[in-house]
């Protein structure tokens, strides 16, 4: 029998899957038992209610998919009444992810939803800080630090830091969240992008540019996910275009101690209950006894060459 | 409480009985025919669990990667029929981009994967005796199934089909074989602009006692409905399309806006749709 069990931090999670936030929603319950999951996260919510941005707000490019969805949100008050005792019925902790437009903001936000049933908070800091001309807070670690450091003292709730990879300071951002007290780092959300059509000269999404996700954002995720785990000593959960469990065995063997499954939920629906199986099979066909057994296990004797032919 | 607060339904904690009501599977392709030079129609083999549907759904489409055409995300698709008796599920489609081309080269007897049935169907209320069914184009397939429902329930069927040119009406012989009355309209012979329907339609409330509309397919002829039904206190429902991610529920890809009591709200066409109420329709 292996081990499928992952620590983030004080959360002991029964598997390493787990959805991505605002790929998930209590309607998969109609596909799939939700409690096969390691963790349930939700959808990013605002304390206020929000309309989010005009259609088309996905479009698909050549292996992956561009969204501006733009955090509809219902509010909070609605999300608490609402969303978090629908998942009161499963045994897998929730994860709410939260959004605010400022580092004061967000650790008001922090202290209100903070309620029975909510496992952890996810702190969406890939989105713009209005405060820093727009400027997403993970872009900078300045920022970063600012912003997790007041969730800390409004929340004793494990706080997981998401990372954008919008930025050139990945290692520094990660140390930034963890010196301020993140507890596990996810990375990444999704990277800005956008697409025209070239027949008609339109841009193909409603609010111009969008973010990146699916197969062909892996690389780039799995490059920070890899950064991250080396650079920081709290866990990291990988997240970026996993759709096989080729595609999680990479990440957990980068040094993700869990995994979001997010766009491929959307192309098959019954993606993560296959990962979970498929996972299982494969960590016993190579007789590994636990997922902790692969965990950081990348070979990398080479990588002073790579660095110095990449630099 | 303003509206958006009210727009997800209770049934979506229905899903505490953990069973699956919306399944993904593998379906085998029957038969793929060309029906007109435009339209396809595609029977696949499906299992039980996918055939309990109601008029008005929808399922989500994972079409074949081909030489041509590499569609990355799923195609929503309308129902054409479905027949649990002989395990069959067709879809009727016009092959016009990336997703309906790749489909359009399935051949019998390969796997096309498939998820639902999804989506809120049409209701056929009691009082709606005397229905008026008005399709367009390839909303002419999304009322087929309607039809059938519509004869089962002996119902009493006037069913008004318009399309470019007469070889592009479809559905026809399915809408008589339901002993509907069948009203071809085209842009061809000048039959099909909203003046003239307008007149036949007002022409078919007294003549017929119409008292239900339901259409799909053209945003004319939902706006020209919506008129007169508002002039004859005539309900309806509308089946509506629009660009879909998930198709369940969760991406908030497809919404709309709509008229509710009180003020507008943002709905998912995708879940709270694809059929809405017809005055609802902005």
């Amino acid at each position: 029998m292996v081990d499928l069990t992952t620590k983030i931090g004080t959360l002991t999670l029964k598997n390493p899957i787990m959805p991505a936030s605002g790929t998930f929603s209590e309607e998969l319950a109609e596909v799939f038992d939700l409690d096969c999951l390691g963790a349930h996260v939700a959808k990013t919510i605002t304390r206020a209610k929000r309309a989010g941005n005009p259609v088309p707000r996905v479009c698909e490019v050549n292996g992956a998919m561009l969204n501006s969805i733009g955090i509809p949100s219902k509010g909070a008050e609605w999300f608490l009444k609402n969303i978090v005792p629908f998942y009161a019925d499963y045994e897998a902790p929730l994860v709410i992810s939260i959004s605010a437009n400022t580092a004061d903001e967000f650790a008001h936000f922090a202290e209100e939803v903070g309620v029975p049933g909510v496992a952890a908070i996810e702190v969406n800091i890939s989105c713009p800080n209005i405060e820093d001309d727009g400027k997403a807070f993970a872009m900078r670690p300045g920022p970063t630090r600012d912003v997790i450091r007041k969730m800390r003292s409004a929340t004793d709730l494990p706080l997981w830091a998401k990372l954008s990879p919008n930025t050139g300071e990945v290692v520094e951002v990660a140390q930034a969240a963890e010196a301020a007290g993140a507890d596990a780092l996810v990375t990444a959300n999704t990277m800005l992008a956008m697409a025209i059509d070239s027949r008609t000269g339109r841009v193909r999404l409603g609010n111009v540019m969008g973010g990146l996700s699916g197969p062909a954002l892996k690389p780039i995720a799995l490059r920070m996910t890899y950064q991250c785990a080396r650079a920081v000593a709290i866990p990291v959960i990988g997240c970026g275009g996993i759709s096989t469990v080729d595609d999680v065995l990479e990440y957990l063997i980068a040094g993700a101690r869990a995994v979001q499954i997010g766009t491929a939920t959307f192309i098959s629906p019954t993606t993560m209950p296959r990962l979970v199986r498929e996972l299982e099979q494969e960590l016993e066909r190579r007789v590994l006894p636990s997922v902790d057994a692969l965990i950081g296990t990348v070979d990398n004797a080479d990588e002073a060459i790579t660095l110095a032919e990449y630099a | 409480m303003p509206a958006s607060l009210c727009v997800v339904p209770d049934s979506i904690f229905a899903g505490t009985s953990r069973q699956p009501s919306i399944h993904e599977v593998e379906a085998r392709v029957k038969t793929h025919e060309w029906v007109n030079g435009q339209y396809r129609l595609l029977v696949l083999a499906a299992p039980a669990s996918v055939l309990d549907c109601e008029p008005g759904q929808f399922f989500h489409l994972l079409c074949p990667q081909t030489d041509r055409f590499q569609p990355y995300l799923r195609r929503p698709m309308s129902i054409y029929s479905y027949d649990q008796m002989k395990g069959e599920l067709a879809f009727l489609y016009k092959v016009t981009g990336t997703g309906t081309g790749a489909m359009a080269e399935l051949k019998p007897g390969e796997s096309l994967n498939i998820v639902g049935p999804l989506g809120q169907g049409f209701e056929i209320r009691p009082e709606w005796r005397r229905p008026l069914l008005v399709a367009r184009g390839v909303g002419l397939a999304t009322l087929a199934p309607l039809a059938r429902e519509c004869a089962q329930l002996g119902r009493p069927l006037t069913a008004i089909c318009s399309a470019r040119s007469p070889d592009l009406l479809m559905s026809t012989d399915l809408f008589r074989s339901c002993g509907a009355e069948v009203i071809t309209v085209t842009d061809t012979d000048g039959t099909s602009s909203v003046e003239n329907l307008t007149a036949l339609i007002e022409g078919l409330i007294h003549s017929r006692g119409i008292d239900a509309f339901f259409t799909c397919g053209s945003a004319r002829l939902l706006r020209m409905l919506q008129e007169i039904a508002a002039r004859h206190g005539i309900g309806g429902q509308a089946a509506l399309e629009q660009h879909m991610a998930c198709g369940i529920g969760m991406c908030q890809a497809c919404v709309r806006p709509f008229r509710r009591e009180d003020g507008a709200a943002t709905l998912r066409v995708c879940r709270e749709g694809p059929v809405f109420d017809l005055q609802e329709v902005l």
